[in-house]
């Protein structure tokens, strides 16, 4: 539907060809169309309000170039604005500082922190680093067993860690099993939780108390809905996250709701998942999800170029 | 315990107090349906007949305005869900085959309804057709023993449809009255895994007389606009005959069903409303509409 915005765009500024200036009322007709395009691809109703009010701003009294439409134009304006808003440069995992480094995923039950605890431990080994992998949920069936499957299959050391344990003792006697092992980064999966949950949301907190914890990883499925911003807030308010992992990136969800994460908790989104295969980590680049959430992939490279 | 009734809060802001319909309680009201991911075409829709009563001055206060919007989307569910229990049939087992993108809680789901059945006295049997996620045979054996039922499975990497094969002869054979078969979550737009999933599907028909009797897509309260997506996509490949909407636990809305009511024609069927056993619930419509209409703000008061 939205692979048209640019068309609609161009409907807007039909009147308006060439030379002029973006006036008030022209910019207000068009921010409609892309507010729609925004809330179409799953951006909060109110980060996409304040997004389209502080770009209409910064838009009016813009000269209109000769070598874009205004259409094109605008969409150069929005585009640009939500790479920035996105993260401007990618941010990665931060392994210097305090050693071992430790890791904690947290998220809602299904985002995906197992595979995805799996997914960085490979990346990391490839990096040289010694990764061991700590199951800290109990609850979920054969949650422990899944992550000693992935372990196994990357060869990474994972902790045996029981459903009769409390996930903050596991996390305290990982640390020294660590060590004993020889490994320099710990990758804690917890089990998933809603944010309403006020007890399982003080287990976490109690883990960051018991152990220093280098990155806490809020990981979020790319095709959450309005809900993302109330969910990450919650988790962001709760544990102080230090980064976002978006999963399920390979298929055909827009993705607005890693613009409203990033607005509402102002942390990096610092990788991408794309498949369920341990390989399939990507960093984030705010360009492509910004273009994804316009709706237009490749128009914009062409719009760019201009 | 860690679920919450999201249903109870009687607490309604937007209308508290308010004697007359203005512009301002039409653009919330835009909110309240956009944030419950109803998505623009449906709140378009039902604000523009909300709009277009108001001309018609057949709306006179805020109270009758939210009535009618109930009542229009109520209808969108309401054309297919008259009665969106499950009819088993005559004779020989009712097979439930179950799908979905990754992680919406599938596994979960055959869990809970599995004990629901039982609890109608039926017997029931578990089928492991998802042989791809790590420890995902474990986890539906775990339900299993939960439920006390036999679970029928294979090795990880093992062909899921001949799971499907086994788990149905074996059924047969031994008279069970439900099947459910779990197959591995897989993003809609994965054109093998969907083809993986019409196999399955064949081989079910093939062995048992209108076999799968249900093929229920189980969709996360959670998910945006992309449900739609989901829906149609599975629906192309495996027929879809109803809903499962999961995670309502949450503060999340679900309001991505009515959509997919309206354009598929489906019933939903049950609601997940946490993470144990008897955390599963019949639809109701006139309660999901109900809690769609309770603000956020509300909840935090
Ligand atoms: N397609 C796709 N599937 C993914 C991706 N990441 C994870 N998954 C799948 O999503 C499902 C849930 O992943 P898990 O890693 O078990 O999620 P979790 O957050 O640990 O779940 P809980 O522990 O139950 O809360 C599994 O089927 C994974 O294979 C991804 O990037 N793409
Ligand atoms: N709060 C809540 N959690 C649920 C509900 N249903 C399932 N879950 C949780 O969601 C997570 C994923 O559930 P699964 O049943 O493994 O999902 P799945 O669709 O089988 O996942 P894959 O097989 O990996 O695609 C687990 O942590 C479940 O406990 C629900 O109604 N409410
Ligand atoms: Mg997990
Ligand atoms: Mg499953």
């Amino acid at each position: 539907m939205f692979e048209n915005l640019t068309d609609r765009l161009e409907g807007v500024f039909k009147k308006l060809r060439g030379h002029g200036i973006l006036t008030e009322e022209n910019i207000e007709e068009a921010m409609r169309e892309v507010r729609m395009a925004l809330l179409d691809a799953d951006v909060n109703f109110k980060v996409a309000k304040d997004f389209v009010a502080s770009i209409a701003e910064k838009a009016v009294g813009r000269e209109v170039s000769k070598s874009l439409s205004p259409g094109q134009q605008v969409i150069k304006i929005v585009h640009q604005e939500l790479v920035d808003l996105l993260g401007g440069d990618t941010q990665q995992i931060r392994l210097d500082g305090r050693q071992p480094v430790t890791i904690m995923m947290a998220g809602l039950q299904g985002s995906g922190k197992t595979t995805t605890s799996g997914k960085l431990a490979r990346m990391l080994k490839e990096k040289g680093r010694k990764p061991y992998l700590v199951p800290a949920d109990v609850y979920r069936p054969a949650a422990i067993e899944q992550l000693q499957v992935l372990g196994e299959r990357i060869g990474v050391p994972v902790h045996p860690s029981s459903t009769d344990m409390n996930p903050v003792d596991i996390c305290r006697m990982a640390m020294d099993a660590a060590a004993v092992q020889g490994c320099d980064t710990l990758i804690i999966d917890t089990a998933g939780r809603l944010h309403v949950d006020e007890h399982l949301m003080d287990e976490l907190k109690e883990i960051r108390k018991a152990i220093h914890l280098s990155e806490i990883l809020f990981v979020a499925d790319s095709m959450t809905g309005q809900d993302a911003v109330t969910v990450a807030d919650t988790f962001n308010q709760a544990l102080e996250i230090s980064g976002v992992i978006l999963t399920k990136m390979e298929g055909d969800a827009r993705g607005g709701a890693a613009l409203s994460i990033k607005k509402v908790t102002g942390k990096p989104i610092k990788f991408v998942g794309i498949g369920e295969g341990l390989d399939a980590l990507e960093i984030f680049h705010p360009d492509r999800v910004a273009s994804r959430i316009l709706g237009m992939g490749d128009v914009l490279t062409l719009i760019e170029k201009a | 315990s860690r679920t919450r009734e999201t249903f109870t809060y009687q607490l309604d802001t937007l209308f508290l107090g308010k004697k007359e319909i203005d512009a301002k309680l039409l653009d919330d009201l835009e909110e309240l349906l956009i944030t419950a991911d109803l998505g623009l075409n449906v709140t378009q829709e039902v604000l523009d007949h909300a709009r277009r009563k108001l001309k018609r001055k057949e709306l006179s206060d805020p109270n009758s305005l939210k009535l009618a919007l109930k009542e229009k989307l109520k209808s969108f569910i309401l054309e297919y869900q008259e009665d969106a229990t499950l009819v088993m049939p005559d004779e020989g087992p009712f097979v439930i085959m179950v799908v979905g993108v990754n992680g919406v809680g599938k596994t979960t789901t055959i869990g809970k309804i599995a004990h629901k059945f039982l609890r109608a006295d039926q017997s029931v049997l578990l089928v492991a057709a998802d042989t791809f996620r790590a420890a995902a045979v474990s986890q539906l054996k775990i339900w299993g023993e939960r439920n006390n039922v036999q679970v029928i499975s294979k090795e990880e990497g093992a062909d899921p449809s001949a799971v499907v094969y086994d788990g149905i002869a074996h059924a047969k054979a031994k008279g069970y009255d439900v099947v459910l078969v779990d197959t591995a979550g897989r993003l809609h737009t994965q054109a093998n895994l969907m083809e993986e999933l019409k196999k399955i599907k064949r081989v079910m028909a093939k062995q048992l007389d209108g076999a799968p009797h249900e093929v229920m897509l189980v969709i996360d309260a959670t998910t945006g606009q992309n449900g739609i997506s989901q829906a149609k996509l599975f629906n192309e490949a495996v027929t879809l005959s109803g809903i499962t909407l999961t995670k309502l636990d949450g503060t999340a809305k679900g309001g991505i069903v009515i959509n997919i009511c309206r354009e598929l024609k489906l019933p939903i069927r049950f609601i997940g409303v946490g993470e144990q056993l008897d955390d599963l619930r019949d639809f109701d419509p006139d309660e999901f509409i109900e809690a769609l209409f309770h603000s956020a703000d509300a909840t935090q008061q």
